[in-house]
């Protein structure tokens, strides 16, 4: 929280905290907004304990339903959300004059991963408040002031992209907006499906307003208020896991919406804005089903007794559960890094609403801007990935009994498969990643990083990232040389993965010169993971050549 | 309709909580190494009152704690959680009051509030474990009152009536009663909400009216120590260990032996 960006993010987010003195709840300094966002993540925490983790394992048995048109959430999902709602956790980074609570993201994504640690299923309804972001950016006055301050009450809100045949390709959305003349209305027609809590109050909707268009340029986004009906959901998923988490099949039968910005930019500008912000709640989301993986495998490894003496002290269990944790610490350093990148250009990019921005401050947005889209693919990916991986291992800590019912281990490890698929899989994060590896970018980044002061003790660490980067750097080449796209991609996810192990790297370092008690032992083991991790990917791409490519293709 | 609710509340050592250093050599609670916390059951009360104000929109809660000035802090915490006003009743003359001292000071603080529908407190403190204050402010003010509630049912300003579920041996029953009347909530009642953020960002340095034993007109006799007819010999701390099991049949000559037995070993009696 005392990161050195998060002054600058408090001053732009407050504009100089002009609301103190407007709302008895706004701050008046600087030490006054840390205060503040400390209170919020302590009734988190304390909601999340006593309400919402503890409910978790009911809601995973019960799971929503579907009657009548209208889905129907578990019992104890209908009491996490009422506990969210008197707990005052909505509308948390909107504005004071809708009612929000006007909070950075980064400490959205603290309450986002400590929301997610309790449970992942009731995250997704609980996060799906960030589409407001959206419809705040790009809405007009009149929807604003319509919309969010009931978002800040607690109405629930979903995004309403894919369709049978349109998943990852978003382009291929076929739902039809036509324009009423008569009403003065847009009325949409169709189907989605996997529509994360699509019986919400609130829709954003990704449709076809320009007749007889196939790609991404002749969709527009609409909203569609529940309250004016026309939408009804004919099935919810049976899924692996997130099981509190209703995913819907929802037909529109001339529902009235309204159009969300200008048309024909719903895929290309608005879906793109809240893609990156749903990206950076599952990053959160992965971050905590790591610290309940952690929790779960160090409280059992504690407690279980075995040849005389608790599996802890096993080296064979303790460097799993090290690694769970050294993993943990790295990713939850990349997801407030991103997290406070995304904060300033944000601000900066709201304020440039209000008024022009300075040559300094347009520099300042372009640079974090391009930092936060760069950085948001490898914290969505990177986590999900460890959130599974630690899962898994959570699961082996527990041996036989990880593999019953009973376990809350088995339920994070299926809540968690979801997170490196939903919201672009983490082969679409490559694909969002990859030009930051041939364009140099991240390299640049990791140049940056190797110019910051390090105590004399951390020296080796820092050398160690030299060369990990160096190698970044050969791979990136050899992968590029041939000129071949199918070659380069499929090289890209070794790439992606050492750029984004070799940030984290140093994102840890950073951490434990600051704090060296809370994460000298994870950033030990975590070079030893992220360096032969790193060589692993560079000897595959070495190994690689274009001649290879038919032996890969199973076609 | 909206309502006036009152809400006595306590700061308590966390009793729950208890540690080796628990009790001074002296004998007498060790406050220092026990945190201070808002009374369980008050909380419990509180949520009644949350869920009254909830229901009958323009409704008042109005919070009353005794106790030193740090105190202000369940008056606090009340206000996070959704409560409209706080008053501390805080005075030197005050301390060392037994339960009916204390009665009589909250019952003469409730008097000077003046306009309440309902008065609703925890059963009892963790740290007495009397459940004689509420009931002894009802006597006080002439009140009638329910003990033991689990939940307010329903509530009719105009009618001037009330309907609680209250927890009796073996099970629960419900009762009606007029208003005003005070209200004293078990444990076993819905557990309160959690603070709200926008509250706690609002109210984190908010102070509170302090009255002290002239703004309440207490009589001095009646308050602190010397109101207080209760001496305490002494606190211990005792650890009861099972020792052996024994069956008993329901015949008179079981039932009679067991008396004399917990009656020879000061059990009861």
């Amino acid at each position: 929280m005392d990161h050195p960006l998060m002054r600058r993010i408090v001053e732009l987010k407050e504009r100089n905290f002009a609301d103190y003195g407007q709302y008895d709840y706004a701050c008046k300094d600087y030490e006054d907004a840390l205060d503040n966002y400390d209170k919020l993540l302590e009734i988190a925490g304390d909601v999340n304990a006593n309400i919402i983790g503890v409910n978790a394992e009911a809601v995973d048995a019960e799971g929503p339903g579907c009657k009548d048109g209208r889905m129907i959430y578990a019992s104890k999902t209908v009491e996490n959300m009422d506990a969210c709602i008197k707990a005052g956790l909505n509308g948390l980074t909107m504005p004071r004059r809708y009612g929000g609570l006007n909070v950075p993201m980064t400490v959205y994504s603290a309450a986002n991963e400590i929301v997610s640690e309790g449970d992942a299923s009731f995250q997704n309804i609980w996060s799906l408040q960030d589409c407001i972001v959206t419809l705040y950016e790009f809405g007009d006055e009149e929807q604003r002031k319509k919309y969010i301050p009931r978002v800040c009450a607690g109405e629930t809100m979903s995004m309403d992209l894919t369709e049978p045949d349109a998943g990852s390709d978003l382009q291929s959305v076929t739902l039809k907006a036509t324009f009423d003349e008569k009403e003065n209305c847009w009325r949409l027609n169709g189907v989605k499906r996997f529509i994360t809590n699509g019986d919400s109050d609130i829709h954003l909707v990704l449709a076809r307003s320009v007749e007889g268009t196939k790609d991404g340029r002749g969709l527009s986004m609409f909203i569609y208020d529940k309250r004016n009906g026309g939408v009804n959901v004919r099935r919810i998923e049976n899924k692996l896991g997130i099981h509190g988490s209703p995913t819907c099949e929802l037909v529109y039968k001339n529902a009235k919406a309204e159009l969300c910005g200008s048309e024909k930019l719903g895929l290309i500008k608005y879906v793109m804005a809240l893609m990156n912000g749903a990206r950076l709640g599952i990053a959160a989301q992965s971050t905590g089903l790591q610290q309940a993986a952690y929790e779960e495998a160090l409280a059992y490894a504690k407690d279980r007794k075995q040849f005389g003496k608790e599996i802890i002290n096993f080296p064979a269990v303790y460097d799993m559960i090290a690694t769970i944790k050294a993993k943990l610490d790295a990713g939850r350093s990349m997801l407030y890094m991103t997290s406070r990148y995304v904060d300033i250009y944000k601000a900066l990019d709201d304020i440039s609403k209000e008024r022009k921005l300075t040559p300094e401050e347009r520099d300042e947005y372009k640079k974090y801007s391009k930092l936060a889209d760069a950085f948001t693919p490898l914290a969505k990916g990177m986590n999900s990935e460890f959130a599974n991986q630690s899962t898994y291992d959570a699961i082996q800590v527990h041996g036989g009994s990880g593999f019953m019912l009973e376990y809350k281990c088995q339920r994070i490890y299926r809540d968690a498969r979801i997170t490196s698929i939903y919201e672009g899989t983490t082969q679409l994060q490559t694909v969002a990643a990859i030009r930051y590896v041939t364009n140099g970018f991240y390299q640049s980044v990791l140049a940056d990083f190797e110019a910051e002061a390090v105590a004399p003790e951390y020296k080796s660490y820092a050398e160690r990232l030299v060369a990990m980067r160096e190698k970044l750097a050969e791979a990136t080449e050899k992968a590029k040389a041939p000129g071949n796209q199918d070659f380069l991609d499929l090289c890209a996810r070794k790439l992606y993965e050492m750029s984004a192990l070799t940030i984290m790297g140093h994102l840890l370092l950073q951490d434990t010169q600051k704090a060296p008690e809370m994460f000298g032992k994870s950033l030990k083991v975590f070079m030893n993971y992220a360096e032969s991790e790193v060589a692993k990917h560079f000897n595959y791409v070495n190994a690689l050549d274009e001649s290879q490519l038919d032996a890969y293709r199973q076609i | 309709m909206s309502l006036k609710i009152i809400v006595l509340a306590k700061q308590v050592p966390d009793t729950r909580n208890v540690g080796p250093d628990a009790m001074t050599p002296e004998g007498t609670v060790n406050r220092a190494a026990l945190p201070a916390v808002f009374n369980p059951e008050d909380l419990n009360a509180l949520e009644q009152a949350l869920r009254l104000k909830d229901a009958n929109p323009g409704s008042t809660i109005t919070m009353i704690t005794m106790g030193l000035p740090k105190a202000a802090d369940v008056l606090r915490e009340g206000i996070y959680r959704g409560a409209d006003e706080g008053i501390l009743v805080s005075d030197r003359p005050l301390g060392g009051a037994d339960t009916l001292a204390t009665s009589y000071t909250l019952a003469q603080a409730i008097k000077k509030v003046g306009d309440y529908d309902i008065i609703l407190c925890g059963r009892q403190a963790i740290d007495g474990d009397t459940a004689q204050v509420g009931p002894q402010v009802a006597e006080k003010l002439g009140l009638t009152q329910i003990t033991y509630t689990e939940e307010i049912l329903s509530i009719d300003k105009a009618a001037k009536k009330i309907v609680a579920r209250r927890h009796i041996d073996g099970g629960v029953e419900t009762v009606e009663g007029p208003l005003p009347i005070v209200v004293t909530v078990n444990g076993s009642a819905a557990p309160c909400r959690t603070r709200n953020v926008k509250r706690v960002w609002a109210n984190k340095n908010r102070e509170f009216t302090t009255w002290g034993a002239a703004d309440i007109d207490a009589d001095p006799m009646q308050i602190g120590k010397a109101g207080s007819p209760t001496n305490v010999k002494a606190v211990k701390s005792i650890v009861f260990k099972a020792k052996e099991n024994k069956t008993l049949s329901a015949s008179d000559a079981d039932i009679e032996g067991l008396i004399v037995e917990l009656m020879e070993s000061n059990t009861i009696g």
